[in-house]
């Protein structure tokens, strides 16, 4: 056992740190580092950066622009991205759409897509999730009937991230209603430019715009943008879930929010004192770095498993609901740490951290963060998945 | 960053399971219990698979085992539910000897632990002083100079005090004994660890068993005289060495802890899937199910921290050592508590007799967090480091500019 990373990987890190400084706008980082809102340009900027230093898709096979690094070197990747507030590249193309194409698509799909999923050209989002299709995803409706070389795709997906951006989206659809309910889902892929789609967005409870509804009536999809086989599509999506899950426990975004939390409350006065000396605030702040220690040692160890040829497994699901606890606390002792100061909601002033004060955004994005334990399979979910594949239930 | 073990570590742990499996069974275990409290034939066998060297450094006969070496064999021990004096004597004793013993103590003592022909007991808790250390009563007084209490260097000492919960002390050939030499009772300095025979004149003992199976002893000390040979470490600086012994404890006792739970969660899913109501097995019930995925995850959380404590353990950088040790006493704590209780529950009143092992288990985990420091204890510790955090703290007021 040695816990200590390797002088290369140490090099390493020094590289990324180095590269990230130089080249990470400084609004980009504030607005980041102060839960602000990022613009479509701000993501844009950033992915068009890393595409450039070839460092966009650590994931994918080096023939397809992938870097080639070690499980080691990606863990350490996220957790300096995440340390200098770098936004994420967004998964949906990157590691969602790219992986299922990789492995079940043909080569006319792999050539077009991935050279613009990489530099960016097409910005995708995920067609999964509908209003009666949520835990039960297999249960979803949307209809995709082959007519000559078209599917007619009629239905409706929700919590469709920044769909107001995309310009192509992948869908769960439903090609053949009489079988069994996973074995008649096809794994479609939508110009989100067609005739017939409709993005509507929903405001969520700190008006933001994050998730919308995508309409589809009487949408025309080629059936060259079907992937793999009709009525196969659940067996992709299954694989999907499981790929590339490490940084699902986000602990670098964790441990520099962990700071930030230190800092507001530090800033805090209880009983003429900083709140951050007071026993009762400190222990439940001590309680929570230390449930993140402990996360933070088991995504190693999982990375560590990975580096030896296994592949992710079920700790998935651990990696998760953990990871997502350890967020949700964050947020919850950070709105407790300013007290009435959370009331004031300044949203016009959240797209830009010029304005305002570092705790504006604390409120607005302790209730946001209440979509963690709910999206990617809720944390529920994870534990049904625990229980079937871990413990045998 | 690896977190495998080596061949050797991996050929221990199964040597010691399959002993512990073959050869210390639950009905064995129970017998030793109502019998003589410890087996001397277990005690044997433990040595002879080169336990007790595992922490004694080679040249004294041991094997210089790292912490990481201590965590596969305490794990084990937690998952056989073992009640031989080890952490007494290999873990606690072993390590004051190693940290604080002079040339002539390592020389006359660690081999006899390594060969498992002596046991020792560490004096450390006392009536008043629940998790604190160094809140120590039990006087040592400079012979013939009481009132200086600095004795000239010729001089022994007396010792005069009760010990409590002195775990296996009626089993120890030698005790180790915290004692104030100098200041009040709860001062840090003052405070000087000897070494005593548990036969000498003044030495009574009162020997019980634990609730988890072991046994202790309340110790009296009245006017025992030893020499400044007994002496670990320095004269009013003992406390260092009783914190630099305590991590060693509280690893091992972290390790015994995943071993134990592990073992619990293991016989929990076997009973959700055997017991039946209402014409399937329990384990269908999803409210049985989640809870169930919780205990499995309280236990990885506590085996990462196990993990980094062990490894820790033998850093010198005090800092990093004292932080690992707190959070991994702190989440081990949490997951007794959560996983212990859970398991008896899930169990319905099978789970409150004595006759499932579940129970034993669950008796023996919840006194690991009641050793060396609890929750409570270590959480305040851990608050109290205030170590800097890995990233660069966030200015708010560079934010509001």
């Amino acid at each position: 056992m040695e816990l200590n990373y390797t002088a290369a990987d140490e090099a390493f890190r020094a590289e990324v740190r180095a590269w990230i400084d130089a080249n990470l706008p400084a609004g980009i980082k504030a607005k980041m580092l102060g839960h602000r809102r990022l613009t479509k340009a701000d993501f844009q900027f950033w992915h068009n950066k890393l595409y450039s230093k070839g460092w966009v898709a650590p994931s994918w096979p080096v023939e397809w622009g992938g870097t080639g690094w070690t499980p080691t070197q990606k863990h350490i990747f996220d957790e300096e991205s995440a340390r200098a507030g770098a936004p994420q590249v967004l998964p949906f193309g990157i590691t969602m759409v790219a992986p299922v194409m990789m492995r079940f698509g043909n080569e006319g799909q792999k050539r077009h897509y991935l050279p613009r999923i990489l530099d960016g050209t097409d910005w995708w989002c995920q067609g999964y999730s509908e209003p009666g299709s949520g835990s039960d995803l297999a249960s979803l409706k949307t209809r995709a009937e082959r007519k000559g070389d078209n599917y007619i795709v009629n239905g409706q997906k929700t919590w469709t991230t920044l769909a107001q951006h995309a310009d192509m989206i992948f869908c769960l659809v439903r090609t053949d209603p009489e079988v069994k309910k996973q074995e008649g889902i096809s794994f479609l892929l939508i110009d989100m430019h067609s005739p017939g789609i409709t993005v509507r967005p929903i405001i969520t409870m700190d008006e933001d715009t994050e998730v919308n509804e995508v309409f589809f009536d009487n949408v025309e999809v080629p059936v060259e943008n079907l992937i793999g086989e009709e009525n196969k599509g659940w067996t992709y999506a299954k694989y999907l879930l499981g790929h590339e899950r490490t940084n699902i426990a986000r602990v670098g975004n964790s441990k520099r929010e962990l700071a930030f939390l230190k800092n507001i409350a530090s800033e805090q006065q209880v009983d003429g004192k900083s709140l951050m000396q007071d026993l009762r605030f400190a222990s439940k702040v001590a309680d929570l770095e230390i449930e993140l220690m402990a996360l933070e040692m088991t995504v190693l160890r999982v990375v560590s498993a990975e580096a030896s040829g296994k592949g992710p497994g079920p700790e998935a699901s651990l990696l998760k609901v953990k990871g997502t606890e350890v967020q949700q606390c964050l947020t919850e002792l950070m709105l407790e740490a300013i007290g009435p100061r959370a009331l004031p909601f300044h949203v016009e002033q959240f797209d830009d951290a010029a304005k305002g004060e570092a705790i504006d955004p604390v409120a607005a994005y302790y209730f946001n963060f209440r979509k963690t334990s709910i999206y990617g399979g809720s944390n529920e979910i994870q534990k049904n998945i625990m229980t079937q594949m871990i413990l045998g239930l | 960053m690896d977190f495998s073990f080596t061949e050797e570590q991996t050929q221990l742990r199964d040597a010691v399971r399959r002993y512990l499996s073959q050869e210390y069974r639950f009905d064995a275990r129970k017998k030793i219990i109502h019998g003589a409290g410890t087996s001397d034939t277990a005690w044997a066998g433990l040595a002879e698979l080169g336990l007790m060297g595992v922490p004694v450094p080679e040249p004294y006969g041991g094997f210089s085992g790292t912490g990481v070496d201590l965590l596969v064999v305490m794990e084990e021990l937690g998952r056989g539910l073992v009640i031989e004096p080890y952490f007494a004597t290999a873990v606690m004793g072993a390590a004051f000897i190693k940290h604080g013993g002079s040339d002539a103590h390592k020389t006359a003592l660690l081999p006899q632990v390594a060969d498992g022909s002596l046991k020792l007991a560490c004096a450390l808790t006392e009536k008043q002083s629940r998790h604190e250390l160094h809140n120590i009563a039990l006087a040592g007084s400079a012979q013939g100079n009481d009132a200086r209490r600095t004795a000239a260097p010729d001089n022994g000492f007396s010792l005069n005090g009760s010990k409590t919960v002195v775990l296996h002390g009626s089993e120890a050939g030698q005790l180790i004994v915290s004692a104030r030499t100098a200041g009040q009772v709860r001062d840090k300095t003052g405070i000087t660890v000897f070494i005593v025979d548990k036969n000498a004149a003044g030495v009574s003992l009162r020997d019980y068993r634990t609730i988890d199976g072991m046994r202790a002893a309340d110790i009296t000390f009245t006017n025992v005289a030893v020499g400044r040979d007994a002496v670990l470490g320095k004269v009013g600086e003992g406390y260092a060495l009783i914190e630099r012994v305590a991590q060693v404890g509280i690893a091992a006792l972290c390790a015994e802890a995943v071993g134990c739970m592990e073992a619990i969660n293991a016989q929990t899913i076997e009973y959700l899937k055997t017991r039946k109501q209402f014409g399937v097995p329990i384990g269908k019930f999803q409210v049985l199910q989640h809870r169930a995925a919780e205990m499995f995850m309280e236990v990885e959380q506590t085996r990462s921290l196990a993990y980094l404590a062990a490894v820790k353990v033998d850093s010198a950088d005090a800092a990093e050592r004292a932080r690992a040790i707190h959070a991994a006493k702190v989440r081990a704590g949490r997951a007794i508590k959560f996983v212990g209780q859970a398991a008896i529950q899930m169990h319905g009143g099978m789970g409150m007799t004595d006759e499932l092992p579940v129970s034993h288990y669950f008796k023996r985990a919840t006194m690991i967090d009641a050793t060396l420091g609890d929750v409570d204890h270590h959480l305040a510790a851990f608050a109290a480091l205030d170590a800097p955090a890995e990233s660069a703290p966030v200015k708010a007021a560079a934010l509001a500019a």
